[in-house]
Parts: C-alpha cells; structure tokens; sequence
C-alpha cells in the first residue's frame, strides 16, 4: 500500500474541470515533483489534496494507523492533523505576528492548551509556552531564521518569507509536505540553498515531499519522480529523465513540434 | 516557575493598588454619589469593550450583537434578584442563568453564523441581538414587555463591579496571550492557512465569540443592579454601536485602548451631558475621521504589557513571549 | 380568504417601499461591496425634505417626490466622496464601521435639528378607495404601487440599455479589469450611489403619502429590512432586489395577519439568517469563491 493513493480525482468549476481524471501515489520518504505550464490544475490539485476544495469526482486515501483512511470531504484542519501539511503559492503568512509566532500557532494543534486551561492559566500554560519556543527555535534555526524569531512576518524578505512558511508547515509535524513554487522568485544562490534545505529535511524528518515548481533545475535535480499536468490533466509520469524526453511534455511547454 | 508567580503577582498587586485608591478616593468623598454613577458606567463599559474587542479585535469576527447578551444578562438579573429572598444570592443566581442562557445562544447562533464573511456576519448578528430584544419585548408575563422591570434591588455597587471587571479581564487577557489566543489570531490573520496548520478555525471563532457574549452577559447584570431598572428600549443596536465606538476609538485590537477609550469617553460624556444630542453628532463624525485618519484608533494595536513591563525591568526577559 | 387577499394588498405596498430601498442596497454592493448602513437613513432624509416641500412650501407632491429624489442623489453621492472613497483600500470591516458612522451621523443630526418626534405627514392623496374582486384598494396604495413600477422600469432600462449602466454592470463584476479598459470607476461608483439614493429618496416620501407620518428613526428598521430583501434576492442582483422587496413586504403582512404582528420584525431577521446559513447568495445572487 502507497502512502497516499490518488484515483480519479477530478474538480470541476461551473463548467471548468480544473482537475480531471489524476492519478498518483506517494510513498514514504521520497521526493516527487509535479510540474506543468501555468493553468495546469497544480494548485488546484494541491487544494483538493489538503482539504482546501472538495473533489467532484475520484477519491484520495491516506496511509494511516486505521489504514487506508478517505480524506474526501475532510476538513484542512483534520487532514493536517492525519499528517499532510503545506505552503502557499501566494505566501499566506500571519503577516501580523513575528516569525516565530507564525511556527508556533502551526504546533497549537500538538502541544497547545485547551481554551479552558488558558483561561485559568494554569501552570501547565508557561511549561507548555517555553516547550513550543524552544521547538520552534530549533526549526527557525535550520532555516536560518531563528536570528530575526521575533520579527513581524511582514517585514521579512520574500526570500525569508517563503523559507518561514515551510518551517510553519514543518512545524506540523507531516508525513507528507506540498511545498507549492517554494523557489518562486529566488535568484539562483538562493534556489540552490533552498535546494540543498529540502533535500536536508526531507532525510532529517523522514519526510515525504511533493514540490510544484517552475523552476526545471531544483526539480530535475532532486525529485525521484515527476508528475506532469497540463489543462488538468495527467499527461506523463515517471523519473526526471523520462519526463524531459517525453514528446508531450515537450508539446505541452513549449508547443507543437514543427 | 519564577515567571509564573511575577507576572501573576504584578497583575494581582496592580488590581489590589487600584481598588485601594479607589476605596481611598470615595471614603474620601472625592468619588461623590454622582462621581461613582460615571465610575461604574465606565468599568461597566470596559467590561463590555474588552469583550468585544475580544471578538472584533482577536478574533476578527464582526458581531453587532452586544446588546443581545447584555439583554439577556440584565433581564436575567432582574428577574431573579426582584425573585429571590436575598437579593444578593438573586443578583448572582441571575447572572450565571444569563451567562448560561447567553452561552447557549452564542452556541446556536455562532456555530452556524461564524463562517459568514465580515459584513455578512455582523448584519447577522445585529439581527439576533434585535430578534433576542422583541421577544423579551413580548415576553410579557416574564419581562413586563415594553414597560420593562423597575425597582429592582440595588445589589450592585463600584466594589463588585470593579472585582467583575478585574476578573473578566484577567480572563480574556489570560485567553488572548496563550498559544489558544494566537491560534484565533491566526484566524484572524488568514484563515485558510490557519486552518491548513491544524487550526479547529470554528472552535476558535466559537470561543472567542461565546466569551464576548459571557462579558457582555456579566456587565449587563452588574448594570440592571447598578441603575435599578431595564427596559427593552435600552438594548437596541444603539447600545451595541456605543461598545463599538469605544472599541473603535481605542483601536480594534488593543485592550489597553479598551480601557482608555472606556475611560476618557466616559468623562467626556460626564463634561457633554449639557449638549445632549450634539454629543452623538460628535461622536459619529468622531467615528468616521478616525476610520479615515486613524483606524488604528487612538492606541493602534500598542499595547500595555503590565506583565512584560515588569519582567523586562527585572532582567528577566529573555522569554519575552507570553 | 378575501381577508387574506387584502392582506396581500397591503404586503404589495408594503413591498414596493423595501424594494425601492433593497435596490440602493445592492447596487452599491455590487459596486463596492459595502453595506451601506446609512442608505436606511437616506430614505429618511427623502421623507423629511419631501415633508418640508409638500407641508411647508406647498409643493406638488409628483414635484416633491422628484426634488427629493434629487436631493437624496446628491446626498448619497456627496457621502460617498467624503466617507467612503478614503477607505477603499480598508478592510470591509473598517468601511461597514463608516458607514455606521454616517448613519449615526444623520440620524442624530435630524433628531439635534428636528427633534425625535412623529411628525404628520400631510396627506396629500386622496384615499378612495374602491372595490376589486372584493378586495378593497384604496389610491394611496395604486399610487405607491404604480410610482414603484414606474421607476423600477426606467432603472431597468438605465442598467441595460445606456452606456453608464453597463459601465456599472462591468465595475460589479471586476473593478479593476474596467478600469483597464476605460471606464472611469469613481464615476460609476457616484451615479451607483446617485441612483440609489435617488430610489430611496423617493421612497421616503412615498411611505410619508401613505402611512403619513416620518421620523427621525424611520430609517433604521425599514433599512435592515430593505438589506434583508436584498439578501433575499441576492445581494448584487437588481431583478433580486426588487422581488426580495416583495418577499419581505408579503412575509411581513402574513405574520401579521396570522396574529403575530408583534413578532413582525423578529420574523425578518429570521429570513435573514436562514438565508445567509442556507442559500447565502439568495435567489439571483452569484457565489464567489476565494482564491487559494
């Protein structure tokens, strides 16, 4: 059995079939890339996977201690608790709360207190707030980011931005992590270092990752698989090399073959 | 464990100067019977605000429904303390039957209404808390109907209203700097992301809102006791406008600007009483140039930080998170 | 059951009125997304200068109903440029804030100026009633229903059939990609509030020829419930409103001919939140989804 399991997933707007017909398994521990020209349905699929939108059509099932559970018409919440996290591909930080505030409220879910025993404040509130600092440091720190910790997220660079927004994620505590464009925008040092991050985290918290990007480089250079979409539909699968050889992928990017 | 024990001590020891130097200035006669009308209006009205600043502010959940649970929590103690044998039990008796009634609302009406957007949600609201004040308008036999109820024991005076007032505040507060309180920050913030992180997003906007309907509840008790008399006509969406503008005016957000705006509004009314109706006039253009000029109200989202201020001061602020 | 028709008499003139206010309400909304809280107290402004004209100068009252609707245009539009336009940018929740701002502004300002009394409106139509299948109409009420049907007409035929209304059409579909191509937002967003504060203008002095008399915080009920029949109808839908309008109207009549005239009110607000956990975007209304 595959981690997670894909069928028929299909999400239709109106008239619009975002998604149609996809297909795909994750297993554990690995890195898998899904790529595809702008439009494709990425985004969309990545929403329909963590609950964000509700399939029209198809089923998506979760490798966990019940075995394979239906994530269908589960809330995000619930799916981050199952074990699925992810980043935005607008940054969707808590502009208003520092850097590491935003990490803490993304390991409420684990380590925080009821709403009743922080009203009363018990003592178990301070034990439980210097834990999750503390956590949440040592998360910052990987990502070179525990230097600024109380900075407000607005005021970060875009590059840091996108960096605290996968420490967020991580800080969930995932088997599997949707990275959406985590390299949009960064110049080429940045990207490798980010690189280099994910490959790093990926080993260190027995991670899954899935990773949309535009970016042919990072992906070529780290995804095990790759996953193509194109007017959200799956158009090939298979390994990096195998894709960059695959005549539709080649259509789908750059046109018609002459 | 150090911690735990300053902030809490500085918090206790705030309270206890302030009763006391209020306990001085009435014995003293400086707080005359007239003073301390405007003294418990204005810790009645902190009460309020900080609730709602709870909801509006932290939560971000727009509900023009104040009235209704301060409705509820004065008709409650009404009943009761005219009722009972001791008006005093009456008094407390009335308030936990209008807390209960008022969570039970909230539940109702919050759980299905809370995932309306911003000015879907306070219309709403603003038709609950109208809803609430026609059937106590009609409840005749229970509630008087538009008579009201009058001459009920004055069982409330600055004493248990200020210990009301710390209490609630302590409990909101307590609320708001703890990992729950950012959670429902983070709604705030953006939901969906807050949501994707494991945020129980209904949950949060729940609590949020039943607490604001538990201040609201409690104040409108000590106010029933405190004035002597209800009415339906007192709890109109006016009524929840006037919470808002001090909410408004102290900035969205901030509960020390609760408080000051609670404050200075209150003295202002004191020195206005001569005009009247011009005093509103003022009042709403007030409200327009600061949502122009100053949204952030006349604090913005600064904060008093009475615990932080003295940790800081003692060194030990290397932890300075909640 | 003739009881119950001329019941439904009454709900139909009733409605007229809300759906003259409920049609201010979703224009703007479908312009700028904000629930215009002062628009309630606009149609009050109209009933008074109407009241003014017809009481005081003796003016025609077809002529008050126009000089209102003028007035009121300008009001509205004046509002717009002084309390709205600077929050743009603001969130939903800051503008709804001004707008109650506004309202509480008018409202107090009348009840400073003019007092908080009921005051008479002179009645200026001739009653007469007559017979119908049974039922009895009388001129007040073929009056408010005719004028009503009138002007929704031309309002109709403003939005589909000159080049403004189209401009309005475009702005409450995507502000942004009109400006793109041309259209001058802030102009539309002026004759929106024009156009609406006009309607509602002249419906204040409708309702002052009916029920014959006004206040200073006549607006603020009838205004929700205009809201609530925008709503209904779905907010941003001009069709929407104008039947929300009736709905409310009707609903209204009913309850109270079913003997719960004293829950009228609280029957409305009811709708309205059924509605908005049921069918948010009421009967005519779009669903817009966010963007993740």
């Amino acid at each position: 059995m595959s981690l997670l399991e894909v069928k028929n997933l299909t999400k239709n707007f109106g008239g619009l079939a975002a998604v149609s017909n996809v297909s795909i398994h994750l297993e554990e521990n690995e890195l898998v890339g899904l790529i595809g020209p702008n439009g494709a349905g990425k985004t969309t699929f990545f929403n329909l996977l963590t609950g964000v939108y509700v399939p029209t059509e198809g089923t998506i099932e979760l490798l966990t201690d019940n075995g394979m559970t239906k994530l269908n018409n589960v809330k995000p919440d619930k799916i981050n608790e199952l074990g699925l996290a992810r980043t935005f591909q607008n940054i969707r930080l808590f502009k208003d709360q520092s850097v590491i505030e935003n990490v803490m409220v993304a390991m409420h879910r684990e380590k925080g207190n009821s709403v009743f025993s922080s009203i009363l404040r018990l003592a178990a509130h301070y034990r439980t707030n210097a834990e999750m600092r503390e956590k949440a440091l040592e998360l910052l720190k990987i990502f070179n980011l525990d230097g600024i910790a109380d900075d407000k997220a607005r005021n970060l660079s875009y590059g840091q931005q996108r960096r605290l927004e996968i420490v967020r994620a991580l800080a969930t505590q995932p088997k599997i992590l949707f990275l959406d464009e985590p390299a949009a925008g960064m110049n080429p040092a940045e990207t490798a270092e980010l690189t280099d991050l994910i490959a790093q985290i990926r080993e260190q918290f027995d991670l899954t990752i899935v990773l949309i990007e535009h970016d042919m480089s990072l992906v070529m250079q780290i995804c095990q698989r790759i996953y193509v979409l194109e007017y959200g539909r799956l158009i090939a699968h298979g390994t990096a090399e195998e894709v960059k050889q695959n005549p539709d992928v080649i259509r789908a990017y750059l046109g018609g073959v002459d | 464990m150090n911690r735990f024990h300053i902030r809490n001590m500085v918090w206790l020891a705030a309270a206890v100067l302030g009763f006391l130097a209020l306990y001085a200035l009435v014995q003293a006669g400086i707080i005359n019977r007239f003073y301390q009308i405007t003294l418990v209006t204005i810790m009645i009205n902190i009460i309020y605000a900080v609730g709602l600043n709870l909801v509006l502010g932290v939560a971000g959940q727009f509900s023009l429904g104040h009235a209704g649970f301060i409705a509820i929590g004065a008709y409650s103690a009404a009943i009761f303390t005219k009722a009972m044998e001791t008006n005093t039990t009456g008094l407390y008796v009335g308030m936990a039957v209008g807390v209960g009634l008022s969570i039970i609302l909230a539940l109702i009406v919050g759980i299905p209404t809370l995932r309306l957007k911003g000015d879907y949600l306070a219309i709403a609201t603003l038709g609950v808390a109208e809803i609430v004040r026609v059937i106590i308008n009609n409840m005749r036999d229970l509630t008087n109907g538009p008579a009201g109820i009058s001459g009920i024991p004055l069982v409330s005076n600055w004493i248990n209203v200020y210990i009301f007032m710390v209490i609630t505040t302590i409990f909101i507060l307590n609320f708001v700097y703890s990992s729950a309180g950012r959670a429902t920050m983070a709604i705030q913030q953006d939901e969906i992301a807050a949501e994707s992180m494991g945020v129980n997003v209904t949950l949060y906007k729940v609590s949020a809102f039943v607490l604001g309907a538990i201040t609201a509840s409690i104040g409108g008790s000590l106010q029933a006791t405190f004035l002597g008399i209800v009415t339906p006509g007192d709890y109109t969406f006016e009524r929840s406008i006037d919470v808002l503008i001090i909410v408004v005016f102290g900035g969205i957000g901030s509960f020390t600007g609760s408080f000051v705006a609670a404050i200075l509004l209150g003295l202002l009314n004191v020195f206005l009483q001569d005009y009247g109706q011009l005093r509103m006039v003022i009042y709403a253009i007030a409200l327009v140039l600061i949502m122009i000029f100053r949204p952030g109200g006349l604090l913005g989202t600064r904060e008093l930080r009475l615990g932080s201020l003295v940790t800081k001061a003692l060194g030990k602020d290397k932890e300075a998170v909640s | 059951m003739q009881l119950f028709m001329q019941q439904l008499v009454n709900g139909i003139s009733l409605g007229s009125i809300y759906a003259l206010i409920a049609l201010g309400y979703t224009m703007v909304y479908g312009t700028i997304r904000l629930i215009n809280f002062a628009h309630g107290d606009i149609y009050m402004v109209g009933a008074f200068f109407g009241y003014f004209l017809v009481s005081v100068l003796n003016v025609n009252v077809f002529l008050a109903m126009l000089l209102a609707g003028v007035f009121c245009a300008i009001l509205g539009v004046v509002i717009e440029k002084v309390a709205y336009k600077p929050l743009r940018k603001s969130t939903r929740v800051a503008a709804l804030i001004t707008a109650i701002g506004v309202s509480f502004f008018l409202q107090n300002v009348m009840i400073y100026f003019l007092g908080p009394e009921v005051r008479a409106f002179p009645s200026t139509i001739p009653v007469m009633p007559f017979r119908v299948f049974g039922i009895v109409i009388n001129m007040k009420q073929v009056f408010v229903f005719i004028t009503t049907v009138i002007l929704m007409i031309v309002l109709n035929a403003i939005v589909k059939y000159t080049k403004m209304g189209k401009a309005m059409r475009a702005v409450a579909v995507d502000s942004e990609a009109a400006e793109l191509m041309g259209i001058d937002v802030n102009r539309v967003i002026s004759f929106t509030f024009a156009l609406g504060s006009a309607l509602a203008g002249v419906a204040g002095v409708l309702v002052g020829v009916y029920y014959n008399s006004i206040s200073a915080t006549m607006g603020t009920t009838p205004g929700l419930k205009a809201f609530v029949a925008a709503v209904v109808g779905g907010v941003g839908s001009i069709p929407g409103a104008m039947i929300g309008g009736y709905l409310i109207g009707l609903l209204e009549t009913i309850v109270t001919f079913m003997g719960g005239s004293m829950y009228k009110d609280a029957a409305v607000y009811a709708l309205l939140i059924v509605i908005l956990l049921i069918k948010p975007s009421g009967l005519f209304g779009k669903n817009v989804k966010e963007k993740v």
